[in-house]
């Protein structure tokens, strides 16, 4: 965290430096642009600063990388529940979050930010093959919402956004462990009169790094087999080390 | 102190897992019980994904029969071509299971397959337990004195099979169908449920195929071993769900607790501890059920398919 602050003072110097002699409306950046994760990850916070040439209002977007995701409807058969419907949705963010420095309803007009789409509701998902009624669908997002927010991918509110002086700003972006890997993208948008004067976009890449990451690679890659063997070579050698041992003690 | 599960890809505390892994092997060395009917769905309660728990106790039970058969082995408990023949049975039968097990997964209905599957096996499983150690502990003649009575030779039906074989050790002279199908059922829960099967193989072979005692344990350890072997490298290699370094974890612990628990048995009075055991097994199946039964908090879930 300290080398975070010494890292977000330094390059904020040279930010604001740089935005005042280039006339930039805005600069963010990260202070990491990798968040690795190694055997040891719990999750983590991961700082985005940046500078304006001026008062505004500042939001910031983090979408993770987008897959399908089935939502499925349990139902009553008999005396017992199953999964009964499903749908899918197409390219969902794996990962959601948004940040402002007040509440977007105070300076952004609704339309805009839902052509942005800025805060939850706003996500476009379509689904799928299956053919369900417009009201059904609907429920089965919001299913998808509050699913993903009680996973702490999503988050429901709008996180702070601290503001200095109307020029600076800073914010933590929090990762939970069971953050999905892939490049995710940081939308910085800058507000003024009800419109975007200025955005940024700044990718961040979250990976398995180290022995996890090479287990993973071994365990999906083609020698998926071979892992498999040596798995299985593994247990039993310790369960046929351990026999051995014990029957000497 | 929390470690990530690369496979599983989500970070557990390093010392619940520990501690279910120790406790599991306790239990198991105290009862000779194989864990894997409680360390599954412990799994799954803790939130390992169902695909990674049932691969990744495939993998442990590996660990934990070698050192049995190894042992039995050097007794010479074991009949190898009967051993070969339920093992075969099992192969396909595991195979069969992975098949299934995708399948119902991306039907959604992989959940309510396994909870179904333990509420059935661990009900099976708790009231055997009762009602050999509840009879002992109210001072009366046990049941499986009364099952042994009746012996093989009654099922006449089963001795019109065709394919007979001679299996030497055992003494027997069976169609070879029968361990066949008995290895099959076997193989298909280990693949979907993450079970070595002993549970049901041991009776099934002292009942069904009349096998001397004494040899049972042993060839029925040996096909554990190579079909929750075969289990897993095809759960390994098919959905990628075998977790090394939680199978890791749960077999040191879970030899040790073992082992721990061997050495307890002679010790404890081993019928109370069975008329627990079984009361706790069967609360587990109850609870499954309970679950199963009761209209759930949130009709609506993710993933299980193609999305995640």
């Amino acid at each position: 965290m300290r080398r975070g602050i010494v890292a977000f003072a330094a390059v904020l110097g040279l930010a604001t430096a740089h935005a005042e002699a280039q006339d930039v409306p805005l600069v963010a950046d990260l202070a990491n642009h990798l968040v690795a994760i190694t055997t040891g990850f719990t999750g983590t916070d991961v700082l985005l600063f940046g500078a304006t040439d001026g008062p505004g209002d500042i939001v910031v977007v983090v979408r993770g990388p987008a897959k399908d995701e089935v939502v499925r409807r349990k139902g009553r058969f008999g005396p017992i529940w199953a999964n009964a419907e499903a749908v899918t949705f197409r390219d969902v963010p794996s990962y959601y979050r948004v940040a402002s420095n007040r509440p977007l309803q105070e300076f952004a007009p609704e339309m805009l930010l839902e052509r942005r789409q800025i805060g939850v509701d706003t996500i476009r998902m379509s689904n799928v093959g299956e053919t369900i009624p417009l009201d059904q669908a609907a429920a089965f997002r919001e299913a998808l919402l509050r699913l993903r927010t009680a996973d702490n991918l999503y988050d429901q509110g709008v996180g702070d956004i601290a503001l200095m002086s109307n020029r600076l700003f800073r914010t933590a972006l929090h990762f939970p462990a069971n953050v999905p890997t892939g490049t995710y993208m940081v939308e910085v948008y800058l507000f003024r009169e009800g419109q975007i004067t200025s955005a940024e976009i700044v990718p961040l890449n979250i990976s398995k790094i180290g022995i996890s990451a090479e287990i993973f690679d071994f365990a999906h890659g083609r020698f998926a087999f071979f892992y498999g063997l040596m798995a299985v070579l593994l247990a039993g050698g310790a369960g046929w080390v351990a026999g051995a041992v014990f029957r000497r003690v | 102190m929390h470690i990530y599960l690369p496979i599983a890809e989500m970070s557990v505390n390093i010392f619940i897992v520990l501690s279910l892994g120790g406790a599991v092997g306790l239990l198991s060395g105290l009862f000779g019980v194989g864990g894997g009917f409680l360390m599954t769905p412990l799994l799954i309660f803790i939130g390992v994904p169902p695909a990674v728990a049932v691969g990744t106790q495939a993998a442990q039970t590996v660990a934990s029969s070698v050192s049995g058969v190894l042992a039995h082995m050097r007794r010479r408990n074991v009949d190898f071509t009967m051993g070969a023949v339920l093992t075969a049975g099992g192969f396909v039968g595991s195979g069969v299971g992975v098949w299934l097990f995708n399948v119902l997964k991306s039907a959604g209905h992989i959940d309510l397959t396994i909870s179904l599957g333990y509420v059935i096996f661990l009900g099976v499983v708790g009231s055997f337990m009762l009602a050999e150690s509840l009879p002992g502990v109210l001072n009366r003649r046990p049941v499986a004195v009364a099952l042994a009575a009746r012996g093989p030779g009654r099922h006449m039906w089963m001795h019109g099979l065709p394919f007979k074989m001679r299996f030497r050790r055992s003494r027997l002279y069976v169609s070879a169908l029968l361990p066949l199908s008995i290895g099959f059922l076997v193989g298909l829960l280990v693949a979907m449920m993450g079970v070595g099967g002993g549970f049901l193989m041991v009776p099934a072979m002292i009942y069904l195929l009349g096998m001397p005692t004494q040899v049972v344990i042993g060839t029925s350890l040996l096909q554990i071993t190579f079909v929750t072997a075969g289990a897993a490298l095809m759960q390994a290699t098919v959905n990628q769900s075998v977790d090394i370094v939680l199978a890791l974890l749960l077999l040191v612990i879970g030899v040790i607790g073992a082992q721990v628990g061997a050495r307890l048995s002679s010790k404890v009075k081993g019928e109370h501890l069975r008329v627990m055991l079984g009361l706790m097994v069967l609360a587990v199946a109850i609870r499954l059920a309970f679950d199963l039964v009761i209209s759930p908090s949130d009709a609506f879930s993710l993933g299980g398919g193609d999305g995640s």
